[in-house]
C-alpha cells in the first residue's frame, strides 16, 4: 500500500489540479437531469412569449382598425377609392383601407357621428361632405392622423386627370457616416442585450455550486488535496464548458427556428437578423470578441457568485446573499449600455475600467470601432480582475469558513452547553 | 491545572522521555509542528500546539469534542494556515506542495452521492495526482480486497452510511500516500467495522506508512498509538509516547487481607485509599517487597495482591485534568449511543 508510484510528481500544479475538478464538474453537471431542464428552461419562455405576441398581434390588428369608411356621394367615393389605388404603389402604409359605410348608402340621411358615437361598424373614422369639402368623423387621435392622407386622397380625387407623377430617379450609396454609426449602435445594443442575458442565465449556476459541495461534505477533501483557487478555478471553467454548450444547443434552436419561420419572425416582430448592420471590426472578428468577452464576463461574475455561494451555506442564503450582486450587475448593465451613446467619454472609460461592466462596455466598442488593440488591453485587464477574484474568493473561503469541525457542533445540544471558544476550536 | 503544568508543554515532554516517538528516535519526522497558534473571531481554537511524529508511527491525537484537534489536523495539512507557528510535513513549509504523499479522511464524510463507487475512489486519487485510469483500477482492487467488489459500480447514495465510510476510506489511500491523517475515523461505525478499521491502521503502519489519527476514544488510542497528543482547551499538555504518558502515573497496588486491623497498617503509603475490602495505593518507590515482608511479620493475612500499571485513561485525568476526562467521557458515551 506504500508504495508511491516513482513517476509521480508530489503534488499537481494549480492547472492540473483545477482541470482534475472542472473535469468531474463538467461531467457530472452536463449528465444530470438538472441541466437538461435547465438546456429546455429559456426554450419555454420564448414559446410561450411567440405565442402571447402573435395572439397579442392579431388581437392588436382586429382591435386598431385602418380602415375609413365612405359616406359621400357614390361617384366621390368611387373616385376617392380610385385615387387611393392609384397612390398607394407610392405611399404604401401612409394611406387608410378605404371602404364605402353600407348603412350610409341606403340612407340619405345617414348621420356619420351618431354612427360612431353608437359603436357600430369597425372604422377608425368615417369621411362625409364632397371631394371639394370633405368631413372627417373620428375620435381625436384618428382625425389628426388621417387629416391629411384624405385630403390628399380628395385633391388627388378631384384632379386626377391633371396631376402627374414624375419618375424619380434613384442615386444609392451604401452608406453614410451617420447612418453608418446609427446602424451599428443597434448591432451594439442587441449583442450587449443578448451577453448580459446570457450571462445573468448561465452564471447562477455556479450560485450553488459550493453549496452542494459543502452540503455532500466533500470541501474539505477538496481543500485538503488542491488549493482553493485551483478548486475555485476549475468549478469556473467547468462551468464555463457547460455555458458554452448551453449556448451551442440554444443558438442551433434559434438557427433551426429562424430557418423555418424566419420570414414569419420577421413579418410579426419588424425584426430581421440579415438587416442587423455589420458591426466595425466585421463580422468574423466581432463573434470571436463575443465569445471571449462572453467568457470574461461569465467568469467575472461567476468568480463573484463563486465566493457567495462559499460564503453561504443554504441555497436561501445564496439567493439572499446574491441579490445585491445581481442589482450590481443590472448597473453596470445599464452602465455599460449608457456608453453606447457616448464613446470617448469619462463615463465610457470607467465603463471599460471596472471589471465587471468591461466586456459589455467593450463589445459595444467591437460593433462601434474599428480599433483592436483596446481589445487585446480590455482582455488583459479582465483576465488579471478575474485572477484576482479567484484569489480573493478562495482566501475568503480558507479564512472564514474552514473554522469548524463537526463534532462539538453536532453534539453540543444533547451533551453541554457549547460555549464560543468550543464552538470555534472544533 | 496544577497536575498538567508538572508536564512541559507539547514536544518538549515528549523529548524528554526517550520513549518512542520522540526526538530520540532515530527516524525521521513526519509531522513536526511548534507553536501552533489559531483564532477565529477573537477566540483561541489552538494555543501553542507542538507535535512531532516520526515516520512510521501511529499517532493518536487524543482531546474532547471541542478541544481543538480538527482545527490543529486542518492547519498539519495546510488546509488552514497557523497565525502563529510552524508546521512541517516532511520536511515541507506547505503541504500542498507534497499532496501526493499525503491522504486525509476529514471528520465529516463526504463523497458525491451519484458518483459511483470506483469513480468516486478514482477522483479522490486523481485529486493527488494519480492518473484517472490507473485509480479505477486500484479502486476496484482495493474495493474487492475489502469485500465492496459488488458495489463498485453502485451510485453512492445507494450506500448504506458503514459502506460509504468505507468507500471513502479507500479513496484516502489510493494513491498510496506515505502519510495518512485520519479525523475521527472511528465515528460511526459499529464495533465489528472499528475492529476492521484497526487492523488497516497496524497494516498501513506495518508497510511504514505514517498514520495520524485524532479520536475521544482513549482505548483506540492506547490499543493503536506508540504516541499521542493530549489536546484540551485548544493546548498540549502531554506529547509524546503512551508509554512514556503511562508511566508518569506509578503502578497501582491493590491489596485484600484477611486481618482488618493490626500494627501492619501503618506499614501502608500515605495515599492508601480503602475500598470496600481493598487497599489501594501507589506502588512505593521502594517496590513492593519491603512492604510484603512487613505484611507478612504483622499478620495481615494477605489474600490478594495485584500490581496494575496506569492506563492512558489516568493519565489523561493527570495529564489534562478532571473535567476534560469527564467530558471526554462524556463524549466517548455519546459516540457509542
Amino acid at each position: 500500500m506504500t508504495a508511491a508510484t516513482p513517476s509521480m510528481r508530489p503534488r499537481l500544479s494549480t492547472i492540473e489540479a483545477a482541470w482534475v475538478i472542472a473535469r468531474r464538474d463538467f461531467v457530472a453537471v452536463l449528465f444530470s437531469r438538472a441541466f437538461l431542464f435547465f438546456l429546455l428552461g429559456p426554450l419555454f419562455p420564448v414559446i410561450v412569449g411567440g405565442l402571447a405576441g402573435s395572439i397579442g398581434g392579431q388581437v392588436q390588428r382586429e382591435a386598431v382598425s385602418v380602415e375609413v369608411g365612405l359616406a359621400m356621394s357614390a361617384a366621390d367615393n368611387a373616385a376617392l377609392i380610385a385615387a387611393r389605388e392609384r397612390l398607394a404603389p407610392g405611399l404604401g402604409g401612409a394611406l387608410p383601407v378605404l371602404r364605402p359605410v353600407g348603412e350610409a348608402a341606403a340612407n340619405p340621411g345617414f348621420d356619420a357621428r351618431a354612427f360612431m358615437e353608437a359603436r357600430r361598424g369597425n372604422y377608425a373614422a368615417i369621411v362625409t361632405g364632397t371631394l371639394a369639402a370633405p368631413e372627417l368623423v373620428g375620435t381625436p387621435g384618428q382625425a389628426a392622423r388621417w387629416r391629411g392622407p384624405v385630403a390628399l386622397l380628395a385633391a388627388s380625387a378631384a384632379n386626377a386627370e391633371s396631376i402627374a407623377f414624375p419618375p424619380v430617379r434613384t442615386n444609392l450609396v451604401a452608406t453614410s457616416a451617420a447612418s453608418e454609426r446609427a446602424t451599428r449602435i443597434q448591432t451594439a445594443q442587441v449583442a450587449q442585450m443578448l451577453l448580459f442575458l446570457l450571462t445573468m442565465l448561465l452564471a447562477g449556476m455556479v450560485l450553488s455550486n459550493l453549496v452542494e459541495e459543502k452540503a455532500n461534505k466533500i470541501i474539505e477533501i477538496l481543500a485538503a488535496a488542491i488549493p482553493m483557487d485551483a478548486v475555485f478555478m476549475g468549478k469556473l471553467f467547468a462551468m464555463l464548458g457547460v455555458s458554452f454548450i448551453g449556448i451551442g444547443v440554444w443558438g442551433a434552436a434559434a438557427w433551426g427556428l429562424w430557418a423555418a419561420g424566419g420570414a414569419a419572425i420577421t413579418q410579426v416582430t419588424g425584426f430581421d437578423l440579415a438587416n442587423l448592420p455589420p458591426p466595425a471590426v466585421g463580422w468574423p472578428l466581432f463573434g470571436l470578441l463575443a465569445v471571449v468577452y462572453f467568457a470574461m464576463a461569465y467568469l467575472l461574475l461567476g468568480a463573484l457568485f463563486l465566493t457567495i455561494g462559499a460564503m453561504a451555506n443554504t441555497v436561501r442564503e445564496v439567493q439572499t446573499l446574491s441579490m445585491p450582486v445581481t442589482m450590481l450587475q443590472l448597473m453596470v448593465f445599464f452602465l455599460a449600455a449608457y456608453t453606447i451613446n457616448h464613446p470617448g467619454s469619462g463615463v465610457e472609460l470607467a465603463a471599460i475600467t471596472f471589471p465587471l461592466s468591461s466586456p459589455f462596455a467593450m463589445l459595444a466598442r467591437a460593433a462601434l470601432e474599428p480599433t483592436l488593440w483596446t481589445h487585446a488591453l480590455a482582455l488583459a485587464w479582465q483576465a488579471l480582475a478575474v485572477l484576482v477574484l479567484v484569489k480573493g474568493g478562495s482566501l475568503l473561503f480558507r479564512k472564514r469558513v474552514m473554522k469548524s469541525g463537526g463534532a462539538g457542533r453536532a453534539r453540543s445540544p444533547r451533551w453541554r452547553k457549547p460555549t464560543q471558544a468550543t464552538a470555534a476550536a472544533n | 491545572m496544577a497536575v498538567s503544568e508538572q508536564f512541559v508543554s507539547g514536544n518538549r515532554a515528549a523529548r524528554g522521555d526517550c520513549g518512542a516517538a520522540t526526538a530520540c528516535d532515530p527516524r525521521p519526522l513526519a509531522i513536526e509542528a511548534t507553536g501552533l497558534v489559531k483564532s477565529f473571531d477573537g477566540t483561541r481554537a489552538v494555543d501553542g500546539v507542538d507535535i512531532a511524529v516520526p515516520e512510521g508511527a501511529i499517532y493518536g491525537v487524543l482531546g474532547p469534542n471541542g478541544a481543538g484537534k480538527t482545527t490543529t489536523l486542518r492547519m498539519l495539512l495546510g488546509i488552514i494556515d497557523p497565525d502563529v507557528g510552524v508546521r512541517r510535513v516532511f520536511g515541507h513549509d506547505r503541504p500542498h506542495d507534497i499532496g501526493r504523499l499525503i491522504g486525509y479522511l476529514p471528520e465529516e464524510r463526504g463523497l458525491y452521492p451519484s458518483m459511483k463507487c470506483v469513480e468516486a475512489i478514482a477522483f479522490m486519487g486523481a485529486l493527488r495526482g494519480l492518473p484517472l485510469k490507473e485509480g479505477r483500477r486500484r479502486a476496484e482492487e482495493l474495493l474487492e480486497r475489502h469485500g465492496l467488489a459488488h458495489a463498485a459500480s453502485r451510485q453512492i447514495r445507494q450506500l448504506s452510511k458503514g459502506m460509504a465510510q468505507t468507500v471513502q476510506l479507500l479513496g484516502t489511500l489510493v494513491h498510496r500516500p506515505r502519510l495518512v491523517v485520519l479525523d475521527e475515523p472511528f465515528s460511526g461505525l459499529d464495533a465489528i467495522n472499528q475492529g476492521k478499521l484497526e487492523l488497516l491502521i497496524r497494516a498501513l503502519a506495518d508497510d511504514g506508512v505514517t498514520v495520524i489519527f485524532s479520536t475521544h476514544v482513549i482505548h483506540h488510542a492506547e490499543r493503536l498509538c506508540e504516541g499521542v497528543a493530549i489536546i484540551a482547551g485548544g493546548k498540549v499538555p502531554y506529547a509524546g509516547s503512551v508509554e512514556a504518558a503511562r508511566d508518569r502515573i506509578p503502578a497501582q497496588v491493590r491489596l485484600e487481607t484477611r486481618a482488618r486491623e493490626g500494627a501492619w497498617l501503618a506499614a501502608l503509603p500515605q495515599d492508601t485509599r480503602r475500598n470496600g475490602d481493598f487497599f489501594q495505593f501507589a506502588l512505593p518507590e521502594s517496590g513492593v517487597e519491603p512492604l510484603l515482608r512487613q505484611l507478612i511479620e504483622g499478620e495481615a493475612g494477605i489474600l490478594s495482591l495485584s500490581i496494575e500499571r496506569a492506563g492512558l485513561h489516568d493519565a489523561f485525568v493527570a495529564i489534562a485534568g478532571e473535567a476534560a476526562a469527564r467530558q471526554l467521557a462524556a463524549d466517548s458515551e455519546g459516540e457509542r449511543a
